[in-house]
């Protein structure tokens, strides 16, 4: 059981309850595959630094899940085939990294607000 | 009295410059977030392109991870691969 993180950028024609079937559909399938969803967070829409097949603008959506190491490769497979999907990222967490997303959800401050100045 | 009228024809340069450090190591920061866009466009010239260690002073692990999280950002459209405006 691995740490993931998954962030996918959805086509902006996609509409609100869509957007929502889209999240409902990947959360199902990391589930039912022996996943378990440890934070979900659409960004909604947001404007690309670089237009993506033809659109400047995008949906984002963050999943962090743990899952099973053989789940990847059904996961690809559901994105590559999904028309709604423009981009997707799935990488894999170290400790540090999982402890920096736990300490960026509850609000205590990470460490780079003080790199910021440096 | 001579002495202290010495002038020269060009100023001394008394600066010190001032010892670059890297900042991961010094403020114990292990992971650089690739959704983080304020903190790695201090990494990035006006240009979109990925400062050299000499300038950012990163020590050679963490100038990787800074060029890894920056290639994912890029990739996700997070950040653009070449630009012109002073981001």
């Amino acid at each position: 059981m691995n740490n993931y993180e998954l962030m996918v950028i959805f086509t902006p024609v996609l509409s609100d309850d869509e957007f929502k079937a889209e999240q409902k559909k990947y959360a199902a399938l990391v589930k039912n595959n022996g996943g378990e969803i440890v934070a979900e967070n659409p960004w909604g829409l947001k404007s690309l630094a670089y237009p993506v097949q033809k659109k400047t603008t995008g949906l984002y959506w963050v999943l962090e899940f743990t899952a099973p190491s053989d789940f990847n490769e059904k996961l690809k497979i559901q994105l590559l085939r999904d028309e709604s999907v423009l981009r997707h990222l799935c990488t894999k967490l170290d400790k540090y990294a999982v402890e920096y997303n736990a300490k960026k959800r509850s609000g205590v401050t990470t460490g780079t607000e003080k790199a910021v100045e440096a | 009295m001579a002495k202290n009228e010495i002038k020269y024809l060009t100023a001394i340069r008394s600066d010190k410059r001032v010892k670059k450090f890297c900042r991961f190591k010094k403020y114990g920061i292990h992971y650089i977030d690739y959704k983080d866009v304020e903190f790695l466009k201090k990494f990035l010239n006006d240009q979109g392109k990925l400062l050299p260690r000499r300038l950012t002073g990163n020590s050679l692990k963490y100038q990787r991870k800074v060029s890894d999280a920056v290639k994912k950002a890029r990739q996700m459209a997070l950040l653009p691969y070449v630009t012109d405006l002073l981001k």
